[in-house]
């Protein structure tokens, strides 16, 4: 089991790391995880919009969707035919938040609020987060996003939006409570699946193993190497195309790595700096 | 969906820009206005430069009053600013930086005072003590605070952003102080104004080579503009305080407000610059994708 920074600090009440393997391959575009998740966490209505992007009306990962459905369309090959003739392939990925094993968010927050589960997820606490918006451009994925909406009534009165982040919390008060969360709840094709992480990563592998046998060229697991850039998602994905296709990063790293060598590079200006006003007093005073 | 030779989701961001608005960049130059001050008017005190010194721990203690307004007027929820002091990590640059800025903050506004009513000399020393200690942390951990993101102009300018805004303080803590102080005792803001200008240049040089292709954002859009402007300004004052300012009040003066404009200008355009390279797809896919093609190129040799 990879260790998820901050998680073994809870001793006895240590869960079993927990996580999605969201499979594309049987995904069909029903949104039911987006519904499911907007309905269990109560996240207000942000706008309708027509993009023309396929069936994708969602957009983007943000504070007020949690689940995002993609919908790519590409001109394939058929390969049956032989013939040089192509067609329509439609290719649907749900996206999600990846509770990174090391997670940038969590590192870069100044207050506190980004924290680490029991169950090896990374939640915001809204009563703690002050919206300073670090972990907004920390994230290597685009994940979080300050909340311009109405103002929620456990805010001051003189409060004119929520501007707080907000992005999923894998249902921590389900998870609490025993349920698996909403949206692996509301898939219908068990493309969404919820688990302990360890068995979600035997289960892909067999699955790549069988699309792979089956002809599937472009299919890999994403997310699932813990020797990767944040260590492993807790949230990772099995798709038919590179991830970039799926407005995902091919290659993130958790910025947080090469801190300790900023930190050194930046007591070294500081010094340079005391050293450069002191220089300007050599020569006189006018 | 190939474009340029690399693949998105309808030319869509992969990352989100950051969030933050005019108060942050803004900041960036006043809390290096700060700090380099502190150090700037302890020094001139330590040599006897007593008109520099007092005018320069005035201008450290007005920045460090500005500083955390315009941060707490930045939060989304800004009556809860005192939750960046509910911890210590180290690992978080802007809870490191709130508590540089809370020490640094204090004791120069605290010294100034002590010095305008004349009273406490030994906790006024004291005081200046701290405010120099901390003065050069707080002009630079904001380059930390920028490259520690998901950005690439700002994670890939990681060996250089701290530098250049120590750089860019020193400039325009020496140049803000040549706006008051006569020329007779202004000679070593002046030299500290005009040392920064040029320490910058070769800096943001050598940042921009060692971008490489992402290097480009500087020279585009608003960050391009605004880079222009800041190297104008900034050049345009340097020259003038170098030629002039040893002798004419009014070419101080004058040098000085450039200094100043250009290094406000410049903090915008590295604030800039981060938005319009986060925004692009290309900067955060092609890089990454060269590194896995390059793993699987070793890889394949290896075996």
């Amino acid at each position: 089991m990879t260790v998820a920074d901050g998680w073994e600090t809870y001793a006895d009440e240590q869960q079993e790391r927990v996580g999605f393997f969201t499979d594309t391959s049987v995904c069909i575009g029903c949104k039911a995880c987006e519904v499911a998740c907007k309905e269990w966490n109560a996240i207000p209505e942000d706008g309708l919009a027509f993009t023309g992007h396929s069936y994708d009306n969602t957009v983007q990962l943000d504070a007020n969707s949690w689940r995002h459905v993609a919908f790519v369309e590409q001109e394939q090959p058929l390969r049956a035919n032989g013939d040089g003739s192509t067609g329509l392939r439609w290719l649907m990925e749900s996206d999600v938040c990846k509770h990174c094993t090391h997670a940038a968010c969590l590192d870069v927050c100044p207050t506190g609020a980004l924290f680490r589960t029991e169950f090896g997820t990374v939640v915001v606490q809204q009563d703690v987060c002050n919206g300073c918006g670090y972990c907004v451009p920390a994230c290597p994925f685009g994940v979080l996003d300050k909340r311009h909406l109405a103002p929620a009534p456990d805010l001051p009165a003189f409060a004119k939006e929520d501007g707080r982040v907000w992005k999923c919390t894998l249902c921590y008060d389900r998870l609490k409570g025993g349920h698996e969360p909403a949206c692996a709840k509301a898939c219908p094709t068990k493309s969404i699946q919820f688990g302990p992480l360890d068995e979600l990563r035997e289960r892909a592998d067999a699955r790549l193993e069988k699309l792979t046998a089956a002809g599937a060229d472009g299919a890999q697991l994403y997310g699932r190497d813990p020797e990767d850039g944040v260590g492993g998602f807790g949230a990772f994905f099995l798709l038919l195309d590179d991830p970039e296709v799926y407005g995902l990063p091919p290659d993130p790293v958790v910025t947080t790595r090469d801190l300790p060598e900023m930190w050194t590079n930046m007591l070294a200006a500081a010094a340079a700096m005391l050293v450069g006003v002191a220089a300007a007093f050599v020569g006189g005073r006018s | 969906m190939s474009e340029n030779g690399f693949r998105s989701y309808y030319g869509r961001p992969v990352i989100k820009e950051p969030t933050w608005t005019w108060e942050i960049p803004t900041y960036f130059f006043t809390g290096g206005l700060a700090g380099a001050s502190s150090v700037l008017s302890t020094t001139a005190r330590l040599t006897g430069n007593e008109r520099l010194a007092r005018t320069s721990l005035y201008i450290g203690a007005v920045a460090d009053i500005v500083s955390p307004a315009l941060l707490i007027s930045d939060l989304g929820r800004p009556e809860r600013f005192h939750h960046m002091l509910r911890v210590v990590k180290v690992r978080s640059p802007m809870n490191v930086g709130s508590w540089v800025l809370l020490v640094s903050g204090a004791s120069s506004t605290a010294a100034a005072a002590l010095e305008l009513l004349g009273r406490l000399k030994r906790v006024e020393l004291l005081a200046e003590a701290a405010a120099t200690l901390t003065g050069p942390p707080l002009a630079t951990y904001t380059g930390v605070l920028i490259a520690d993101t998901a950005v690439p102009v700002w994670h890939e300018g990681r060996h250089e952003l701290a530098w250049i805004f120590a750089a860019s303080a020193a400039a325009s803590a020496g140049a803000a102080a040549c706006l008051f102080v006569p020329a007779r005792e202004a000679g070593p803001a002046r030299r500290l104004a005009v040392a920064g200008v040029l320490a910058e240049g070769l800096l943001m040089q050598t940042m921009e080579l060692r971008l490489g292709k992402l290097g480009e954002v500087y020279r585009q859009g608003a960050a391009g503009r605004l880079s222009w402007a800041a190297k104008g300004l900034a050049t345009a004052g340097a020259t003038l305080l170098a030629r002039r300012g040893g002798r004419s009040r009014a070419a101080l003066a004058a040098g000085g407000a450039l200094v100043c404009a250009g290094e406000l200008c410049l903090r915008w355009a590295v604030f800039k610059a981060g938005s319009q390279s986060a925004h692009d797809p290309k900067y955060v896919v092609e890089p990454q994708r060269r590194r896995v093609e390059q793993r699987l190129g070793r890889s394949q040799t290896g075996t």
